[in-house]
């Protein structure tokens, strides 16, 4: 069986990957799980300088779903190069740096100085997180912004020859235009989505349940709203789309690979079960043995209508 | 590999909502620190969604026990487990409590259910021939729980509740602070503390108006436990650490209590 998928340069031994901001930089997760099995991990987001993060409460559980309001609480791009890097050094799987910048000079110098490290050779764009503020454009979100993700990767392209992923957000008015907009920059692929934006209110405090009073949505109730983002953006672009939103077991996955994902991440149900990564791969096999499919490409976007 | 399937040994109802849940970890318990917890899915169907935390209330050679409150939705849920149910645990996650050596007494603070993790600890520090003090506040008579085991491993047990129904009425820190008065050397005397927020920034007060070392062990909403998702995050002077991980054990200096 042929599980092996291409996305840009990178080649994967299969398609699922380990999403950003849901297994740390890796070490975390080695007490619970053998990565090298996976397909590839995508880091925390990293940015520029330190980040404190946002105001516990930062983690609240929905029906079905989660609701975070981490905002990017990570050491900055020297506390990466100089500590994380070590673990994911001796991994033998790709690994791919997610990035977010407050300006577009920031995303240009993380890009340029990851560049630099040899086990990097795939940059994810976080163009959508929910939980903080950019300068670059007026909307809450650059994934909103066709014109500043066509500017943003546009000038990553001619910084770096690494792969680069941009990583968009549900919450737009068309997902085909943003996504199109990424590859006309030079994008090598999609990745979506990440998390829709919500909040929650404790009715005897009167307050908001999450210190940073809004957050992002995942899990399994935003899968309808993932899959169809990704069947749309399948759609608009050649590039491979990375899918993911809800996926918590095999099941999900493959539906996924119907509507056009090439990759799946998996975010929110590392944290309900960090090994569950393998047991969807393994779930997934088990789909193509009994379905007589003989390699993962034959099923992507193969969606009867 | 800390995620393991656990047997259930026993289930009990040990006062009105509250439970000793025993399960087999032979692998596990023998590397388990007082202090330390559990990350436990309670059902396989996402309601509730995520696992939910529990601290190691007696480490055994071949087992683990945990001491819990029914609150809500998951402890209700394990509250209805059977001998002989399956559970599915990560652990043991975070720091635990670690010993200061030399000293020569212990007080241990507990609030309520604050108590789960200080019984290990109780039973650690008895077993090195320290002396335990513990304190046990609660609301109520119904809010006490372990005091009986406590005295029976040979700690000193002393309780308040706020209406006077067992024990001494008002506060436990009042307690506490009767003891700081009484005793010399002090400087000697650590506290290790659990219990609601509002308890432990007390606790934290009066051991530094007489100076005594002091660790407490925090709670916050957790998705992982294991720190991948950073959302156990408590402000202390060094900036955002984890509960999960840096924690639940801190040095209560470094806490900045809101
Ligand atoms: C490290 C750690 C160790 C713990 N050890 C024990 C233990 O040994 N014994 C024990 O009984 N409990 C312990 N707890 C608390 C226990 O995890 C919660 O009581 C449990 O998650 C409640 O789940 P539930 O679904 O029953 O309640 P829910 O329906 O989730 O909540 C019921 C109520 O409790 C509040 N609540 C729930 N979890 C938390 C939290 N983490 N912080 C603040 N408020 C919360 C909710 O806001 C709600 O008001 C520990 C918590 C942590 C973080
Ligand atoms: C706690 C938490 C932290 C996250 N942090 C990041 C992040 O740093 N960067 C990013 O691109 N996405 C982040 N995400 C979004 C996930 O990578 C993913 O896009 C989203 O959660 C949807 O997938 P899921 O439903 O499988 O979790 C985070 C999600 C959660 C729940
Ligand atoms: S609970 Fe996820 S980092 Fe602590």
């Amino acid at each position: 069986m042929d599980l092996k998928i291409k996305i840009g340069k990178l080649k994967l031994e299969n398609p699922v990957i380990l999403a950003s901001g849901t297994a740390g930089f890796g070490k975390e997760m080695k007490d619970f799980i053998d990565i090298n099995k996976l397909g590839a991990i995508v880091t925390k987001t990293i940015t520029l300088n330190k980040r404190k993060g946002n105001p516990p409460p930062r983690v609240i559980e929905t029906p079905g779903g989660l609701l975070n309001s981490i905002g990017l609480d990570n050491g900055g791009l020297k506390d990466f190069m100089f500590e994380k890097i070590s673990f994911l050094e001796n991994l033998k799987i790709p690994v791919i740096v997610s990035i977010a910048g407050d300006t577009i000079d920031e995303f240009v110098e993380l890009a340029r100085e990851l560049s630099k490290a040899r086990c990097i050779r795939a940059i994810e764009i976080n163009l959508s997180c929910p939980n903080i503020r950019h300068k670059n454009t007026k909307f809450p979100l650059l994934a909103q912004d066709r014109r500043a993700v066509e500017k943003i990767i546009s000038r990553l392209r001619k910084t770096t020859t690494n792969t680069l992923i941009a990583k968009l957000s549900p919450n737009v008015a068309d997902i085909k235009e943003i996504a199109k907009a990424a590859e006309h920059a030079g994008a090598d692929a999609i990745s979506l989505i990440n998390t829709y934006p919500g909040m929650l209110v404790d009715i005897n405090t009167m307050k908001p349940k999450l210190g940073g009073v809004t957050g992002g949505l995942s899990g399994p109730s935003v899968k309808p709203l993932a899959l169809k983002c990704v069947r749309d953006a399948y759609n608009a672009v050649n590039i491979p789309v990375i899918g993911m939103g809800g996926i918590m077991d095999a099941r999900d996955a493959v539906e996924f690979f119907i509507c056009g994902a090439s990759a799946i991440q998996i975010g929110t149900a590392n944290f309900v079960n960090p090994g569950v990564s393998l047991e969807i791969l393994e779930g997934i096999k088990e789909y193509l043995k009994k379905k007589k499919i003989k390699a993962i490409k034959n099923l992507i976007g193969k969606l009867k209508i | 590999m800390k995620q393991f399937k656990a047997k259930i040994i026993s289930n009990k109802k040990i006062a009105p909502g509250h439970y000793i849940l025993s399960f087999k970890a032979p692998k596990t318990a023998k590397n388990t620190k007082p202090g330390q917890f559990f990350n436990i899915r309670v059902s396989q169907t996402y309601e509730p969604f995520l696992r939910r935390p529990f601290s190691a209330h007696k480490i055994a050679r071949n087992k683990i026990e945990i001491l819990y409150k029914v609150v809500g939705k998951a402890t209700e849920i394990l509250s209805m487990k059977k001998k002989g149910d399956i559970l599915d645990v990560l652990g043991p996650l975070g720091n635990g409590f670690d010993l200061e050596t030399g000293v020569s007494s212990v007080f241990l603070v507990a609030g309520g259910h604050g108590v789960a993790p200080l019984y290990a600890l109780a039973e650690q520090i008895i077993r090195g021939k320290s002396r335990a003090l513990i304190f046990i506040g609660g609301k109520t008579k119904k809010h006490i729980v372990s005091d009986k085991e406590l005295k029976e491993l040979g700690a000193k047990v002393y309780i308040s509740t706020e209406d006077g129904s067992k024990g001494y009425k008002g506060l436990i820190t009042d307690l506490v602070i009767r003891h700081c008065k009484a005793a010399s050397r002090l400087a000697m005397t650590t506290i290790y503390a659990c219990g609601p927020k509002p308890m432990l920034k007390e606790v934290a007060k009066l051991a530094r108006r007489y100076k005594m070392p002091c660790r407490v062990s925090l709670e916050e909403y957790m998705a992982c436990g294991i720190g991948t998702c950073l959302g156990c995050a408590v402000k202390t002077r060094t900036g955002f650490k984890l509960v999960c991980k840096d924690g639940p054990v801190f040095d209560s200096r470094e806490i900045i209590w809101t």
